[in-house]
């Protein structure tokens, strides 16, 4: 979760300040918590598809930071050899992180084929696949819902309600009372979890994992949480009411943990300390490295459109 | 070789049957596979033998059918979906050309999707403007994709089977107006590659290109000039993606002149890109224009009289070829 935190803001810094990076990029912050506690209680092998606001999944999935960085850059070393970039950050199957898609919407009816995979080959593994409140007022969400629940696929639907897509409140743009109801309407077990507790997300998870494992039955998660910022990097998200904000800032999902752990003694204040210098120190490491690497020579990137 | 005379619809059956049986991953999804026999009744037979599990009747969900496929392949599997008609293609036009094709690319090479994507066209069968399109030339946009176009059984199955041997995304138009037509298949294994033209006739005078339907077509024609003199080399792309431009080439330095016929509007179709390719390849060796042998840029009409009148065919090659030479 920390470490998510601490890119996040050195990515904020290298594009508003340093003025380094460029294009579009889309920040988890404030909603660390949901990829943390999800893919802890998911088994390391498990495949997720996850999304343009990529940066947390793909970190919470293992993909090492340096590598992560290194993308953002455009590198050859990063982990799409700089042909991905930040929208696509998530796509290291070697971790299982199996694919990122900067269409809202488009990754649901790819997580049910990976499903039915797992299920026809009978595989311990599940799946599970993570979009945002946008996504469920598309025809793809629509269509991939019902097969996961008609088929019985083994698949875990992470929905962050962050409250806005883009600019738009959800109140706005989702005509049912929650998100969580679609899905149940199509049949399918349904939990409405608060995203800003990891130790819930992870709960949650751990009992939607088990029940797709044992007896491949999906379970749609409506994980309620705030971004932080606005939609990318450049969005100051001024459309959103200051109160609201404040609100929600409360409810920070990295601060409040940390209290947490302090308050109930679980960690000392030097223990937290330890880890946050060395978190931070990962990350300085990780724009050296990036900033070390090169881009792929022009003539090279025609040799990754085909597979031979 | 031993021969034996199947329908192109029997061809595609068995290269889905062989490669099923070859590989336990390769499962057909789609509208009315299974328990209907597929519209055209191409997979007549399979759920019987390979179950359901394999042979997957879907809801009317073209989106998600491309998804799943897409999704089944990053999973490991063969997957070969179906959607009924090419009209229905730009339902799922996101999962094809915007997911699958760019996954290899934007992954840096850590992605693979084979995975085939059927469906066939009904331009000459009086489905109106809905279910008769012929739309290739859209997917030339989509690097990353191969585009197969059968216009015989002995292609239908040998392309088939290359397709679902292929680490890539395949887009595989069959033409509807051919599924009862007959020819010749070879007995034993064989595979046809992507991405290599056939010469299916030899000829000095002109060149003749055709996509899908219109090969035999060009065939026809050809025939028919031969009675006047004139001989026609007749090429089916067989592939446009990979197009394999350089047979084409070949052929009109020995001709120097090209008529390409295809089932689509005219306006930016496949011949446009053909004819482009050779304007800035081969345009020394060229004696006359090219000229490209299309339907009208129009809608297609129901009118059975209207989309006869509508579709190219033999004649309207021999015209085209007939106006190059001069006679």
């Amino acid at each position: 979760m920390l470490i998510i935190r601490k890119f996040e803001e050195k990515v904020e810094e290298l594009f508003i300040v340093k003025g380094l990076l460029i294009g579009p990029s889309h920040l988890y912050l404030g909603q660390e918590s949901i990829a943390t506690g999800a893919m802890l209680a998911l088994q390391p092998n498990d495949l997720t598809v996850t999304t343009y606001r990529g940066h947390g999944h793909a970190l919470a999935k293992d993909v090492p930071s340096n590598l992560c960085m290194a993308e953002l850059f455009g590198k050859s070393t990063g982990n799409c050899k700089g042909l991905g970039g930040s929208m696509h950050i998530a796509i290291y199957p070697k971790t299982g992180s199996i694919y990122a898609t900067a269409i809202v919407g488009s990754g649901i009816p790819i997580t049910a084929g990976v499903g039915l995979g797992l299920k026809q080959k009978k595989s311990k593994q599940i799946a599970a696949t993570f979009f945002g409140d946008g996504a469920c007022n598309t025809g793809a969400f629509h269509e991939g819902v019902n097969l996961i629940a008609l088929w019985k696929l083994p698949v875990l639907l992470f929905c962050e309600n962050n409250q806005y897509g883009m600019s738009t409140n959800v109140k706005m743009a989702v005509s049912s009372p929650s998100i969580a109801e679609r899905a149940r309407s199509y049949g399918m077990e349904t939990m409405v979890v608060n995203g800003n507790d990891v130790v819930a997300v992870y709960a949650a998870t751990k009992a939607a994992a088990e029940r797709a494992r044992k007896d491949s039955q999906p379970t749609f998660l409506e994980c309620l949480t705030y971004k932080m910022k606005g939609h990318g990097v450049y969005d100051k998200g001024e459309y959103r009411p200051k109160e609201e904000v404040a609100k929600w800032l409360e409810r920070d999902p990295v601060a409040t943990f940390k209290k947490r752990l302090l308050d109930q003694k679980i960690m000392t204040k030097e223990e937290v300390d330890e880890v946050d210098t060395a978190t931070q120190q990962e990350i300085e490491d990780a724009v050296k490295f990036a900033m070390q690497g090169s881009p792929l020579p022009f003539d090279e990137i025609g040799n990754y459109v085909y597979a031979k | 070789m031993l021969m034996k005379e199947l329908t192109y619809a029997d061809a595609l059956r068995e290269a889905l049957r062989e490669e099923m049986i070859r590989d336990p991953n390769v499962i057909l999804l789609g509208e009315e596979i299974g328990v209907f026999n597929g519209v055209y009744k191409v997979t007549r037979g399979l759920l019987d033998e390979f179950g359901p599990e394999r042979v997957r009747d879907t809801p009317i969900s073209e989106a998600a059918i491309a998804g799943a496929a897409v999704g089944l392949a990053l999973a490991g599997m063969r997957p070969v979906a179906e959607i009924m008609y090419m009209d229905f293609l730009p339902i799922c036009m996101d999962q094809l050309s915007t997911q699958a094709a760019k996954m290899r690319f934007m992954s840096g090479g850590q992605l693979r999707v084979p995975m085939v994507l059927r469906t066939q066209y009904s331009l000459g069968r009086q489905h109106g403007s809905q279910h008769s399109q012929f739309t290739p030339a859209w997917f030339l946009q989509a690097p990353g994709l191969k585009v197969a176009l059968p216009a015989d059984p002995c292609d239908a199955k040998g392309l088939l089977k290359a397709s679902i041997r292929d680490p890539n995304p395949v887009l595989f138009v069959e033409s509807g107006l051919l599924y009862r037509t007959k020819g010749p298949v070879p007995d034993e294994e064989y595979v046809t590659p992507l991405g290599k033209a056939a010469v299916k006739k030899k000829g000095d005078d002109v060149t003749v290109v055709g996509v899908s339907r219109m090969v035999g077509e060009c065939l026809a024609a050809a025939k028919k000039l031969e009675d006047k003199g004139v001989s026609a080399e007749v090429i089916d792309v067989r592939t446009i993606q990979p197009l394999d431009i350089e047979t084409i080439i070949e052929s009109v330095k020995r001709t120097s002149r090209l008529v390409i016929a295809s089932d689509e509007v005219k306006r930016g179709g496949v011949g446009a890109e053909i004819s482009a390719s050779i304007t800035e390849t081969a345009f020394d060796y060229l004696d006359a224009p090219i000229i490209r042998v299309a339907s009208p840029d129009m809608p297609i009409p129901f009118s059975p009289p209207l989309e006869q009148q509508y579709m190219p065919n033999a004649e309207s090659v021999i015209q085209a070829v007939q106006t190059l030479l001069g006679k």
